[in-house]
């Protein structure tokens, strides 16, 4: 502890005014969006209602970000890595068979007063593990038993999150693949990861039969481009690779194209696939799936350029918008602070998650680079799926947004991970 | 590292392309899009409806049979409502303190529905009280006097006709959609037809309100403000003053009394007896029970709802169809001894000349006559049977309109009844009836039921020697188009050349001479040139029922009127005078002083005990 104070001085401040900033603007749009009391004032400290507690959150997460800091020794988590990893499986096993059914999804588990969602924690368990298995020595994701490895520790608890019934967070796994592209993935996954949900939607829009002239039309552009510029030794020309390759993909693309209707229909849960139906405009239902996101456009919308001015939000304040103090909290901001208030909101993100990235590429260790990657790519997934849900441009998705959203488990998760990260980051020497 | 630096740039540069979309997409709704600021403006905007006045309802001569007047309601708004003087505001309004406790008691069990909307809390609250009540105003937050336009009834008739206006349910906003709750609709009579011309547009106007509903201001000055659309006039084919008296003499008498202006149609009076009274049509609600539980049930309208036999009046139609069918003559003659035996049938006659021809037939009102020429049409060899002929006659009849709906613009207008042979075949066995077994209906007795509409138009037919305009209510003006079928001339199946020969007898029936046997003498008005034709209806609950319908004058008719006095006797007694008394105070605006006693008799009289009624309870 006697470093303690060279410790403080040497903290990301950057980070922790952008984290104050970020939660203390959740805080008062939850104000916002709770509405008066009786009497039409605003008490702060009545513990009954929605910002009195996230109060409580907030103190808490701050005792949780001084320990971490100040008490926890970083290099733990390397060590411990598998033990948590191990037991937040174990926890996300049980939640399946304990776990109380809230709107739906049994991911939540009560213990005593508290109820506390697994899914959350197990993002950190997730990302302590994988960044300690990728910062081994020899690991290379150009190896494909190590490909292979980091992500079936991915998949472990998305499969685990998915039988919970609780897919958007499962969704946010999926963002670990930008670090996964980072550490040496090649691009080319992400371009094929990329084009096929591009074209799992102009299916669900157009049918599959037009989507596979579009398809065949495509490749026909890629493969006039590709051998352009392959030479003409290459082993691709020489055996005739290139087009054979192409004529496979197209082949194995139409067949999936065809499947795309099946696997709407059967393995995604009637819900969510009105909810997609809603967002590509297929089915028009605003009283029914849609009206959460049609009352949280209209509230946003209404906002205006510079919006109606704290507490004078009308959509909000009405319960129009269902949700509004958790997953639709962007709406109170959209409202009340107008396109100025979300851009500043976007900003903080951006330089939030800019800020993670760029002192992870510094960094010398591999184990913090890798989880700075993945913390980034987390925060970044949160924050594009719940505004854009908002805004309708993704499908609805209950995932809540960092530090904004209502609620202790989502808030002191990403507090756990962000100051992990900035303990992290003050560890100057390699480990290994 | 340089190759890992260029893969952190295009992570960051993909970060920044997605948050750009975000932003692109929150300029796009916040700041281009007016459609979600517009959509804003559902929710938080106050919308507050602005009623058009209601269409007035003239009668033919542009009097004001249904006016407008300004009545109040008291609103609320529960959650801007302060603590105040619960005495002195039940004193205004004459009301229990437990009245305003139970209503805020019912305000706070369902706050969570309430919310914050404004409520109705006393409808039509008199002038005074609400001139009270807007000087302490100041006393009561929360609490506002809302002025609504309802119904004023100058003219003291027709109430029936006029029918009601009342506040939508929930049952009528499902059958017609752009009502809502608050709204009022017709319900009944010309209020009811005519409602889509007589409810106007509704408008409103738009206040902003802030995040706590208060109104803040007017939303763009007014601009966007929609103003009602006042209802559309409507006139009436009603003429209001002789409605009124034609009122007067069914008073106190149960029964009709319909008169149709024969070249168009148009009805001129419609009197269902007892019928409401209009000051009780304003606020019909208030007074339900009574009208509920009155035994003789004056909501219904006997003129278009009641079929009976119509007796004797019958006869002229039989007839025309034997004239028409040519078993019958004119100069045909029969003999009565006062009645029609054959076999062991009886029918009876009263006391007059034999033989008599067929103008005889009407004038005197023979019922032996009519048992020949019944029996003529039915047992007439150029049918196979009997049936055939009675399917036959059936067509005849209604080709008068007799068991059909006319199709008057008149809502709940019955059809009545006419027999045919499928309905004696079903009571008698096929073989099991001949023509003596439905004997009665020959004079109008029996298995008929036609209303008193029925008669009307009928007597309406014989006006125009042969043809009719289907009856309504509603004449055209510059508002309202009426329907082409009530510009038609239906014919009847009987050559129009033979109506001639039976007015002949209907205006001897009024006009002969004393002691030669008409039987309707008491309607001849000098001058007026009046046909009819008396009926009485056997009734075996009671006394029989006064029939008797006519039109005048003989040439060029301008009225023709069918009366229907329940339980009132011979046609002669009531049911003639009242009619010739509507014919003369048409014709000639008042009644000649030689009549005047038949006048005062009518109108003093009443027959209202010897209506037998079902207690209701």
């Amino acid at each position: 502890m006697r470093d303690n104070f060279s410790l403080y001085k040497r903290l990301d401040w950057m980070l922790i005014i952008l984290y104050l900033a970020l939660v203390f603007i959740g805080w008062v749009n939850i104000l916002a969006s709770c509405g008066a009391g009786e009497d039409g004032t605003y008490n702060i400290l009545d513990f009954g209602e929605k910002y009195g507690k996230q109060l409580i959150w907030i103190c808490a997460s701050l005792v949780l970000a001084v320990i971490i800091i100040f008490v926890i020794n970083p290099k733990l988590y390397n060590v411990f890595a598998w033990w948590i990893y191990g037991i937040m499986m174990l926890v996300l096993v049980a939640v399946i068979f304990v776990g109380v059914d809230i709107n739906g999804s049994r991911s939540w588990i009560r213990i005593g007063p508290l109820q506390i969602q697994p899914a959350e924690f197990a993002k950190i368990a997730t990302i302590i593990a994988l960044s300690s298995l990728m910062s081994k020595y020899g690991f290379t994701l150009k190896k494909k038993i190590h490909f292979v490895e980091a992500v079936a520790l991915i998949i472990l608890p998305t499969l685990l999150i998915l039988m919970e019934k609780e897919a958007g967070s499962a969704l946010v796994f999926f963002g670990l693949i930008f670090m996964l592209y980072r550490e040496g993935m090649s691009g080319w996954i992400l371009v094929i990861g990329g084009t096929v949900v591009l074209f799992f939607i102009l299916t669900l829009l157009w049918g599959p039969i037009i989507t596979s002239i579009v398809l065949l039309g495509t490749l026909v552009v890629a493969f006039l481009i590709h051998n352009h510029y392959t030479s003409p030794h290459s082993k691709l020309k020489r055996k005739h690779l290139l087009i054979k390759y192409y004529i496979l993909a197209l082949i194995m693309g139409i067949g999936m194209l065809f499947s795309v209707g099946f696997v709407f229909d059967n393995v995604l849960q009637p819900h969510q696939k009105a909810r997609i139906e809603d967002l590509l405009g297929i089915k028009e239902d605003i009283m029914g799936v849609g009206y959460n996101v049609h009352q949280s456009k209209i509230a946003i919308g209404s906002g205006g350029l510079f919006g109606k001015g704290f507490l004078q939000g009308t959509q909000t304040k009405y319960d129009f918008v269902p949700e509004q103090s958790t997953d639709f909290i962007f709406c109170t901001v959209g409202e009340e602070w107008g396109f100025v208030g979300s851009l500043l909101v976007i900003i903080l993100y951006a330089s939030l998650i800019i800020r993670i990235i760029n002192r992870a590429e510094k960094s010398e260790n591999r184990f913090t680079r890798i989880y700075g990657y993945s913390i980034a790519c987390i925060f970044a997934m949160h924050v594009f799926i719940n505004i854009g849900m908002t805004i309708g441009l993704v499908p609805v998705i209950g995932i809540p947004l960092p530090f904004f959203s209502y609620g202790g488990s989502s808030l002191w998760c990403f507090t756990i991970m962000l100051f992990i990260f900035i303990r992290l980051d003050l560890e100057k020497e390699k480990w290994r | 590292m340089i190759q890992d630096n260029k893969k952190k740039n295009t992570l960051i540069i993909g970060l920044i392309v997605i948050f750009a979309i975000i932003l692109i997409r929150l300029f796009n709704i916040q700041i281009i899009d007016k459609e979600y600021k517009i959509n804003a403006g559902n929710n938080a905007l106050k919308y507050v409806t602005r009623y058009p006045a209601r269409g007035l309802i003239l009668d033919r001569n542009n009097e004001v049979l249904v006016g407008n007047k300004i009545i109040y309601d008291i609103t609320v708004t529960p959650v801007e409502v302060l603590p105040f003087d619960t005495v002195a505001f039940c004193k205004i309004f004459d009301i229990d303190t437990s009245f305003v406790k139970e209503k805020f008691r019912e305000y706070k069990k369902y706050r969570s529905r309430v919310g914050y909307q404004t409520l109705t809390f006393l409808k039509h609250i008199s002038n005074e009280q609400y001139n009270q009540f807007i000087e302490k105003s100041a006393d009561f937050v929360g609490f506002s006097g809302v002025p609504r336009t309802a119904r004023s009834y100058p003219f003291n008739a027709g109430a029936n006709l006029i029918g009601y206006v009342s506040e939508v349910d929930g049952d009528y906003i499902k059958k017609n959609p752009g009502y809502r709750g608050g709204d009022y609709a017709g319900k009944t009579g010309i209020e009811e037809t005519c409602e889509e011309y007589l409810r106007g547009e509704k408008g409103h106007s738009i206040f902003l309100r802030d995040s706590r509903n208060r109104i803040v201001s007017h939303y763009e000055n007014g601009e966007y403000d929609v103003s009602p659309v006042e209802g559309k006039n409507i006139v009436s084919t009603i003429d209001g003053r002789l409605q009124q008296y034609g009122e007067a003499l069914m008073k106190n008498k149960v029964g009709s009394l319909v008169a149709i202006e024969p070249s168009t149609g148009e009805i001129l009076t419609l009197v269902s007896s007892p019928g409401i009274d209009v000051s009780i049509l304003a606020e019909i609600s208030k007074h339900y029970n009574e009208i509920a539980s009155d035994p003789y049930k004056p909501m219904y309208n006997r003129a278009v709802m009641s079929p009976q036999p119509p007796g004797s009046v019958f006869k002229i139609v039989n007839g025309l169809i034997g004239l028409q069918e040519g078993v019958l003559t004119p100069s045909t003659h029969y003999s009565c001894s006062q009645g029609y035996k054959a076999g062991n049938v009886k029918l009876g006659c009263h006391v007059h000349k034999s033989p008599v021809d067929f103008y005889e037939s009407i004038m005197m009102s023979c019922n032996a006559y009519y048992c020949y020429v019944l029996r003529n049409i039915l047992d007439n060899p150029k049918y196979e049977n009997i049936g055939e002929a009675m399917d036959k006659w059936n067509e005849y009849v209604k080709s008068f309109g007799f068991g059909t709906k006319l199709g008057s613009d008149f809502p709940s207008e019955q059809s009545g009844f006419i027999p045919n042979s499928n309905y004696y075949n079903k009571i008698y066995g096929k073989k099991g009836w001949r023509s003596l077994t439905v004997i009665s209906l020959s004079i109008g007795q029996g298995e008929i039921g036609s209303t008193p509409l029925h008669l009307a138009n009928f007597a309406a037919t014989m006006a125009n020697r042969g043809y009719y305009y289907t009856p309504h209510i509603v004449k055209e003006s510059e508002n309202v188009e009426i329907d082409p079928k009530y510009k038609i001339k239906n014919y009847t199946m009987v050559d129009t050349t033979y109506f001639e020969e039976a007015v002949i007898g209907m205006y001897r029936a009024v006009n002969s001479p004393p002691g030669t046997g008409g039987t309707a003498t008491i309607a001849a008005v000098e001058g007026l040139d009046i046909c009819g034709k008396t009926g009485t209806a056997q009734n075996p609950h009671g006394d029989d029922h006064s029939v008797f319908i006519c039109f005048a004058p003989k040439d060029n008719p301008k009225i023709a009127v069918a009366a229907y006095v329940e339980n009132g006797g011979f046609g002669a007694t009531w049911a003639a005078p009242i009619a010739s008394l509507l014919v003369e105070q048409y014709l000639n605006g008042e009644i000649s002083p030689e009549r005047k006693y038949i006048e005062d008799r009518i109108l003093s009289s009443s027959l209202m005990h010897k209506v037998k009624v079902k207690k209701r309870r």
